[in-house]
This record gives C-alpha cells, sequence and structure tokens, in this order.
C-alpha cells in the first residue's frame, strides 16, 4: 500500500483556507467603490469545491496524516459534508440579504470560509492540542460574524458576550487536555484512549473528561451552558445565525462523539449518566423557556437549545447506533435550521425591522411561497414523520431505548409534544389572517433570489430526504460510527515513541 | 388485472398526493385548484373501487398486500394490506373526498392553492394510516394526518381557527408521544415493525407481562384521544365549530375507532380485554354525557360535536364488548356514521354559507324556501337517529342487541337511553331549523336552496344511506371475515343472522 500523501487528508481545509486568502487579497485591491457582492460566489465556489474534495476522501484508506494529527474516515468525511453543505447554504442566504452598500461584505465571506475551515479541521483532528488551534479558528470567527451589525445595540453586545463565555469554555477545555497530559503523557487521542484505562492517576482521567465535556457542552449549548445562546442570536445578524446555529454545533458534537466513544469509552458508565441529565434539563429548560418567547430568533434560540437536549439523548444509546443516530440528528436539524433561519432573514430582513412572532402573522397571504416553507421547516421541527425532524429523533430516541434508557425517550418525547405548542403557535401566526384585511403589510415582501432559491431548495431538499430515504445518510452516518469505535492500529505509525510515564 | 392488483393500494397513496403536487404548481386562476382537486378525488375514489371489486371473501390474512423494505436499519419496510376491516373504510374514505371538495367549492374563496393540495395530503395520509401493516409506516401516516388538519383549521377557521387548531394538534400529538416509546420498545427487543410478525410473537408471549400492559395502554391512549371517548373529548367542540366541513367531517372517529380494532385489540387482546370493563364504562358516560350535552347546544356546529361524541362512544362500545356480533355493528356503524356525519356537515355547511351563522336560533321555518335542504337533512337526521331501513338501525342495533345478551344488560339499557336522546335532539334540531314560524333572519336573507354540485353528491349519499339500511348483507360478509379471530367471544348468537349471510352463521360454530 503505497502511503497517502499528507496533504490529501488536509485537502478540503486546504481549499478553503485558499479561498479564505484569496478573497481577502481581491478584497482588499478592489477599489473602494467596487461592489463586493461577487467575492460571495467565490466563496461558495470555493466551498463547492471542498464538499466535493472531501468526498473524494472517501476513496483514501482511512488513517491519520501529519504525525498522527488529522485523520480521514467515513466519520471526518460526513462532518465535512454537513459542515460544508451548511456553509454554502449560509453563503447564498448572506449573498443575498446582505446589504449592497456593506464595506465589509469581502470579510464576511473571508470569515465565513475561514470558520468553515476551523470546523472541518474540528471533526478530523485526532491530536488535542490541533483541536483546541481548530476550536480558536472557528470560534474567532465567528465572535466577528456575531457581532457583524455594529451600528445596533444588540449585535456587539451579543459579539462579547458570546466571546468572553466562549473563552471560557475553551478554557475548560483546555484545562482537560492538560489534564488528560498529565494522566497520560500524551496530547494524541489514540493514545490517550490506550493509556487511559491504566493510568496510575485515575482522577486525572475522570478531570480531563469533566472538563472537556463542560467545554463541549458550552458550544453546543447545553444546560447549564446556555445562557449565552438566546442573546447571541438575537443580536448577531440572521444569515450568521443560521450558520452559528448549526455548523460549530455540528463540528462541537463531533469532538463530543470522540471524547465520549474515542477517548474515553471505558468510561461510558460514568459519562453516560451526566449527559442523560444535561439531556433532560436542555429539553426542558429550553421548551419551556420557548413557550414564553415573543422574538422569533430567541424562541429559535431556545428551540436550539431543547433540540441539543434531544441531540443528547443519543448518546445513552451503546456504541454505533448512539454515534449513528447523533451524526444523523446534527445533519437532519442542520437542514431545517438552515431554512427557517433563511425564510426569518428573507422576511425580516438583515436589519429586522419584523422581529417578533405577531409580526409575522398573515405571512401566508402576503407570500404564500414563503409562509408555506416556514410551516414546512417547523413541521420538521415539530417532527411530523416524512420530514428530517421525525426521523432524526426517532433514531436519537431509539438509540436511547436501546441503551436501556426508556425514561429518556418518555421525557424527550413528551417535549417534543411541549415544543410543538411553540411552533404551531408561531405557524399558526403565520397562517392567521390579519386583524384589519386592509392594512397595508407591515412591509414589502422581499423577492426570493437566485442565491437564496437555492440555499432554501438545498434545505428543502434535505429535509425531504432526510425524511422519505434517511437510509443513504443513515448507512453513511453508521460507516462513520464503525471508523470512530474501531480505530486502525495506529501505534506503530507514531513517529515519536511517547513516553508513558505518567507525571509524578 | 394482477399487476393492477398488486401496485393498487400504491396508487391509492400516490394519486392524492400527485394531485397536491400539481395543485400546488398550477397558478391560482378560473378555479382550477379546485377542479384538479375534484378529478384527483374522483380518480382515487374510482381506484379505491377496486378494491371491493376484487377482494377474495374467503381467503384470510392481507389482500392486494405490498411488502417492500423501506429503511434498512431499523428495518422499517413498506407493508401495506387490506382486509375485511379496512377494505370499507378504504372506499369511504375515497367516497368522502369528492364530497369533501365539493363542500369546499364556494366555501373557499381565499389561497385555494394551499387548501387543496393539503386536503389532498391529508387523503394521502388517512389512506396511509388504513393500509400501513408496519407500525413505523402506520406512525408516520398517523402524525402526517395532524399537519395539514391543523394548519387548514388555524387557516380557515370560522372565529378563532389558531386557538382550535393548537388544541387539537396538542390533544392528538401529545398522546402519540407514548405510542412512539411503545413501538420502539415492541421493536427494540423483536428488531422488528410488522404488525403481523409482533402479532404472532405477542400471541406466543414473547414479551413480559409488565411492561406489555404499559405498551398496550400507550397504544390505547392515543387511540382514544382521536376517537375521542370520555374524558379525551375536549378538542372535538371546537374543532368542529373552527375546522372548514371537508376536514371536520373526517377528524373524528374512524381512524381513532380503527386504530382499536386493529392495532390495540389486534396485537394486545389480553390486555385490551382487561381493559374492556373501564372502556365500556367510559363509552357508555360518554354516550349519555354527549347525548345531554348535545341537547342543550345553541350552536349547531357544536351540537353535532357532542352527537358524534355520543355516537362514536356507542361505536367503542360495540368494539369493547368483545362479541362477534358487537365488532361488526362497530365496524358497520364506523362506515355508517362517516357517511352520515359527512352529509349532515355538508348540509350544515349549506346553511352557513347562505346565512353566515351557526346559532340555531337564529333559524326557523327554512323548509319552505329551502325545500330540497329540508328533505336530505331529514333523510340524515332519520339515518343517524336509528330508524329501521336507514342505515343507522343496523349498526345500532348489532351493538346494542350484542351488549344486552352478551356483555351486560344493565349498559345496554343505559346505552339505549342515549339512542332516544340522539332522537330527541336530532329532531329537536330539524325543527328549530327547518319548521315553524319563519325567523326574521331567514326571512330577511333569499337564501338559495342545494346547487346542482351539492346535490350531485348529496343524493348518492342519501341513496347510500337506505342501501345500507335494506341490504347490510353487502357490506358484513367482508367486515365478518376480518373478525374470524378465536379472541371474539362466541356466546352472542342471535343478531347477525337476522341481517347476514351464511358467512356470518359459518363464523358463529
Amino acid at each position: 500500500m503505497t502511503p497517502v500523501p499528507d496533504i490529501l487528508r488536509i485537502l478540503p481545509e486546504l481549499i478553503l483556507t485558499l479561498t479564505g486568502v484569496a478573497i481577502m487579497l481581491i478584497d482588499a485591491s478592489l477599489p473602494a467603490g467596487c461592489p463586493r457582492r461577487p467575492l460571495g460566489w467565490v466563496a461558495a465556489l470555493g466551498t463547492v469545491f471542498a464538499l466535493w474534495s472531501s468526498v473524494g476522501q472517501l476513496a483514501l484508506p482511512q488513517g491519520t496524516g501529519f504525525f498522527s494529527t488529522v485523520e480521514t474516515s467515513a466519520f471526518t468525511v460526513f462532518f465535512h459534508v454537513l459542515i460544508c453543505g451548511i456553509v454554502l447554504a449560509a453563503l447564498l442566504l448572506s449573498l443575498d440579504t446582505l446589504p449592497e452598500d456593506s464595506h465589509h461584505q469581502g470579510e464576511f465571506y473571508a470569515l465565513v470560509v475561514f470558520g468553515a475551515v476551523g470546523m472541518c479541521l474540528l471533526t478530523g483532528a485526532v491530536e488535542l492540542l490541533l483541536v483546541f488551534i481548530a476550536l480558536e479558528i472557528s470560534s474567532i470567527s465567528t465572535y466577528i460574524l456575531a457581532g457583524y451589525r455594529k451600528q445596533t445595540g444588540s449585535g456587539p453586545e451579543a459579539a462579547i458576550k458570546y466571546f468572553l463565555l466562549g473563552s471560557f469554555a475553551t478554557g475548560f477545555l483546555l484545562y482537560g487536555v492538560a489534564m488528560a497530559f498529565g494522566a497520560t503523557g500524551t496530547t494524541q487521542i489514540y493514545e490517550i484512549a490506550r493509556l487511559a484505562p491504566s493510568a496510575q492517576n485515575h482522577s486525572f482521567v475522570l478531570l480531563a473528561m469533566a472538563l472537556m465535556l463542560v467545554g463541549i457542552l458550552f458550544k453546543v449549548s447545553a444546560v447549564p451552558f446556555h445562557v449565552w445562546t438566546p442573546d447571541v442570536y438575537e443580536g448577531a445578524p440572521s444569515p450568521v445565525v443560521a450558520l452559528l446555529s448549526t455548523a460549530p454545533k455540528a463540528a462541537a458534537f463531533a469532538l463530543l462523539l470522540r471524547v465520549v466513544y474515542e477517548i474515553f469509552p471505558t468510561l461510558h458508565s460514568l459519562s453516560a449518566p451526566l449527559l442523560w441529565a444535561v439531556a433532560v434539563l436542555s429539553m426542558t429548560v429550553g421548551n419551556l423557556a420557548a413557550l414564553r418567547q415573543l422574538n422569533v430568533k430567541r424562541m429559535l434560540a431556545y428551540s436550539a437549545i431543547a433540540h441539543a437536549g434531544y441531540l443528547l439523548a443519543a448518546f445513552a444509546g451503546a456504541g454505533s447506533s448512539g454515534i449513528a443516530a447523533a451524526s444523523f440528528y446534527a445533519a437532519a436539524y442542520a437542514a431545517m435550521n438552515v431554512g427557517i433561519f433563511a425564510v426569518v432573514t428573507l422576511v425580516s430582513g438583515y436589519d429586522e425591522k419584523l422581529p417578533l412572532i405577531a409580526d409575522f402573522r398573515g405571512l401566508i397571504y402576503r407570500s404564500p411561497l414563503l409562509g408555506g416553507l416556514l410551516i414546512f421547516f417547523l413541521v420538521s421541527l415539530v417532527g411530523i414523520p416524512f420530514t428530517g425532524g421525525f426521523f432524526a429523533k426517532f433514531y436519537s430516541f431509539s438509540a436511547a431505548v436501546d441503551g436501556g434508557a426508556v425514561w429518556l425517550a418518555i421525557i424527550g418525547l413528551l417535549n417534543s409534544g411541549l415544543a410543538a405548542a411553540y411552533y404551531l403557535r408561531f405557524a399558526m401566526a403565520a397562517a392567521q389572517r390579519s386583524a384589519d384585511k386592509f392594512a397595508p403589510p407591515p412591509a414589502p415582501m422581499p423577492q426570493v433570489g437566485v442565491a437564496v432559491g437555492a440555499a432554501l431548495l438545498l434545505a428543502v431538499a434535505a429535509t425531504l430526504v432526510l425524511g422519505i430515504v434517511p437510509g443513504e445518510v443513515l448507512r453513511a452516518a453508521e460507516a462513520g460510527a464503525h471508523t470512530l469505535q474501531a480505530p486502525v492500529s495506529h501505534a506503530g505509525a507514531l513517529p515519536v515513541p511517547v513516553d508513558p510515564r505518567p507525571i509524578p | 388485472m394482477n399487476e393492477v392488483n398488486q401496485s393498487i393500494l400504491t396508487l391509492i397513496l400516490l394519486v392524492p398526493l400527485a394531485g397536491a403536487v400539481l395543485v400546488a404548481l398550477v397558478p391560482d386562476r378560473v378555479k382550477l385548484p379546485n377542479w384538479i382537486a375534484l378529478l384527483t378525488a374522483l380518480a382515487t375514489f374510482v381506484l379505491t373501487l377496486h378494491l371491493p371489486a376484487h377482494f377474495i371473501l374467503g381467503q384470510g390474512g392481507f389482500q392486494f398486500e405490498i411488502d417492500r423494505p423501506w429503511i434498512a436499519s431499523p428495518a422499517i419496510s413498506y407493508h401495506v394490506g387490506v382486509d375485511g376491516l379496512s377494505l370499507w373504510l378504504v372506499v369511504l374514505t375515497g367516497l368522502l373526498a369528492p364530497v369533501g371538495v365539493v363542500a369546499s367549492w364556494n366555501a373557499i374563496r381565499e389561497q385555494r392553492k394551499i387548501f387543496f393540495a393539503l386536503f389532498l395530503l391529508q387523503q394521502t395520509a388517512m389512506f396511509g394510516v388504513f393500509l400501513s401493516l408496519d407500525l413505523m409506516l402506520y406512525y408516520g401516516f398517523w402524525e402526517l394526518s395532524l399537519a395539514p388538519m391543523a394548519i387548514l383549521i388555524a387557516m380557515y377557521g370560522r372565529k378563532d381557527g389558531p386557538k382550535a387548531a393548537v388544541k387539537f394538534f396538542l390533544f392528538t400529538f401529545i398522546p402519540s408521544a407514548p405510542l412512539l416509546v411503545a413501538i420502539l420498545w415492541l421493536s427494540a427487543r423483536t428488531g422488528s415493525f410488522d404488525f403481523v410478525t409482533l402479532q404472532i410473537l405477542i400471541a406466543h408471549g414473547s414479551f413480559p407481562a409488565g411492561p406489555l400492559y404499559w405498551a398496550a395502554l400507550a397504544f390505547l391512549l392515543a387511540f382514544a384521544v382521536k376517537v375521542p371517548v370520555f374524558p379525551l373529548h375536549g378538542w372535538l367542540a371546537d374543532t368542529f365549530s373552527e375546522a372548514p366541513v371537508a376536514l371536520a367531517m373526517v377528524v373524528a372517529g374512524k381512524l381513532g375507532l380503527y386504530s382499536m380494532l386493529r392495532f390495540h385489540i389486534g396485537l394486545f387482546p389480553a390486555q385490551a380485554r382487561a381493559a374492556a370493563p373501564y372502556l365500556i364504562a367510559l363509552a357508555v358516560v360518554g354516550i349519555l354525557y354527549g347525548a345531554c350535552l348535545a341537547l342543550v347546544q345553541r350552536d349547531f356546529w357544536r351540537l353535532l360535536a357532542f352527537a358524534a361524541l355520543s355516537h362514536l362512544s356507542l361505536i367503542a362500545l360495540g368494539i369493547y364488548g368483545f362479541t362477534f356480533t358487537g365488532s361488526a355493528g362497530a365496524v358497520y356503524q364506523i362506515l355508517n356514521h362517516g357517511l352520515i356525519d359527512g352529509a349532515l356537515f355538508v348540509l350544515l355547511g349549506v346553511l352557513y354559507d347562505r346565512y353566515a351563522t351557526s346559532k340555531i336560533g337564529d333559524y326557523g321555518g327554512l323548509a319552505a324556501k329551502l325545500p330540497r335542504t329540508a328533505t336530505l337533512f331529514v333523510i340524515a337526521t332519520l339515518a343517524m337517529i336509528g330508524l329501521p331501513i336507514l342505515s343507522g338501525f343496523v349498526g345500532e342495533f348489532l351493538i346494542l342487541s350484542s351488549t344486552f345478551t352478551g356483555v351486560s344488560r344493565g349498559w345496554a339499557i343505559a346505552a339505549s337511553l342515549g339512542v332516544i336522546l340522539s332522537a330527541a335532539y336530532m329532531l329537536w334540531l330539524v325543527q328549530r331549523l327547518f319548521y315553524g314560524p319563519e325567523s326574521s333572519m331567514s326571512a330577511s336573507i333569499p337564501g338559495e336552496d342545494l346547487h346542482f354540485r351539492e346535490q350531485a353528491v348529496l343524493w348518492p349519499l342519501a341513496v347510500l344511506m337506505l342501501v345500507m339500511g335494506l341490504a347490510p348483507s353487502l357490506w358484513l360478509p367482508a367486515i365478518e371475515s376480518a373478525l374470524h379471530l378465536p379472541r371474539w367471544k362466541e356466546s352472542a348468537v342471535l343478531p347477525v343472522s337476522a341481517f347476514s349471510t351464511s358467512s356470518a352463521r359459518e363464523a358463529q360454530r
């Protein structure tokens, strides 16, 4: 077997990086008055290439590159494709909704692409220091994007909140990495997995896992680490929230899967009850809080917290069924959430003149297309069959039932009944005739442009495919789960023998 | 013909769906959505008629069966089939679709595309519920039937649509959460969602009794809300008074009652038998409670809602009496109730369309102005209260007599009181709407009698009520063929033989 050139292992990241750099260079060299919108198309094109190249990585034999720091496997490809898909949809959405006269469009597209680099790298990294770097690349881009509407009060507030709490969480993760290094003397994930069960300082191992979990659960906005979510979603521009609520989360969940199933599989009996509690708390708190919201984006933020809970339910499942269910959920949630934020962005506009649920009243009469799509995505979020949301919940809860957590499934399904109440309230607002028939519409309905139309089509198609023929995606997720569970033997491939002595 | 038999059920499911997509794509001009919906509904109805024409009576099990893997893991298959239980329900659903389209012809004025597309989607969902033999597929259609219904109630509600829609949705969605958990549990232990497989496995005692009891209860709860069984009927009156006519006439009854027969009694006969005494008591309470409330309603939609509660409870009584005749009568009565309720809804919809009020007190003396409406309304009323030679009599008689002989005389007498009360509230309604002095409102508005379209759907329904009353033997043999199972008591002997053919008598032996 000929060795695979290392560069092929990071090809998608490489393409994205080059795209981002190219955008920044072109942006800087264009004269001031020149429209920056075409740069968005460049970014979209780069993302498509990255997506295509990550599919191509499936042909590579599973293994690691760059001194056992990055991995390509069915698992990483699944998440690469997912993240690139989300980023593509978010870019298309931004293309039609960012204000024309913005001077920072070029930077915006570059930041989105750089964020994608970090997220993709996060799912492929098998070396904790690289994990940390990837997380920082992704986080810093998203911190800036969150505060993009800096003329408003809530924009910078969102960015600062996100930045402070985010750095705090990254700190936790870093402490966890340090503890893991302390216990095993290495930061390479397979090595830790090999050495951790026999480590002398068992309490260090436990602490490492706990701290890493805290850091990651913050990133996925699970209760009790969720407080930043509503404020950030409210303050950040809607196209950014479409990205923020899905792609970094998918990457963080991939990391969580690695931590739970690959680094500390022997501690599953300890992590499972912990995640059980977090799952129940997330869905219950998220749903109860969402019931009271009047602002669309705040409501969707709490709904995101609840969905993190449903996804975490999959972690109660043992082994590959849990991993596959969680991966599938990440994909389905991304499809419908990007879709709903696309509709919200179009209706409220970039400046959010219509931020409240009540402002959506009669949408289906003003614009049957947008109203219909809004209701469709809400129906999927509720989890009605033949949409992606149904199979996502289905796989997640059946993984839980398989793992013996019947109560978790019951609580989760009752929660999804509760969630139906606020999704429905939103859908009903859109379906309801305005009180005064002759009142002028609150805002002119935006035209659905080519780019945003493509984004919506992508989201609708993904939601329907995941709901009607989920077989292929599930098979991909299961293949990924398999590679995560049974990594090929790496010990011999390590270039530097690691000293397994624990630090005294 | 064989190829048709092998794909007919898929066609029945796909044609309304294709119609829905087509309606969504064409422009909303010159009633184009209405015509496409009507043609689709008629085509589907013709397709459903293929089933009784080629149904082989003596053959046990499911016919026109299709069983293809759909999703590999977990093993969900596209398994559909028809037996005597679902055969006529599918035809009834097919029949009511064009009726619903005609009833909405002028009533729906805005966003016709959305209305008819969702209406046809709802048709697919209902067919799916009756045809599915895979529990996951069944659950999928069961849930899918909620969404179009809720959206249409919200969009076309008469006063406060969204509120009624949310109430309807949550009432029926939340109990399906335990249902899904129960289905998942059954499959987690066996690796199968297949109805037939699970039926055999449960019958052979492959499950522990304790959890199985809870699973059966979860199934029952979900179905009881949908029927509705007292005290879970909270959504019914609001839904009836808000929902567009075409949807109100299919929302209650048949889906839930069919599911009880197929999936509650069918999968968990022992547990269902244990629960039967409680359900019989609740059913009788429901019969009387619904009838009493129907007597005092001032709004005809609400009156119809409580009348439906009373009549549907009577059917539940027939189902959970666990007598052969009672069950056959119950299935017959589901068909019959669907038919009568459909006709009454269309007629009341006509009144609402002309006079824009559902307050009974505003009406009076309409018979002179709307003679055809009055005639048809009286026929449907008489069928509903169980006048002999009309269809209601057969079902009610089978249920009540089997309850009397096979279950308990006390309950049968109490239930019969409900039948008497139903005559009271229905005839009083007729009297207040159509007879007596002409009210000021009906004098001031020149109401038009039935249009050609409306007559074209209502007269066949009226004729069908008569035929179903005179010749129940056209329907009963197929129904009974599905009940040829040892789980029904053999004790109740008399009633079916009074109506039915030799096949029923064979079943008794």
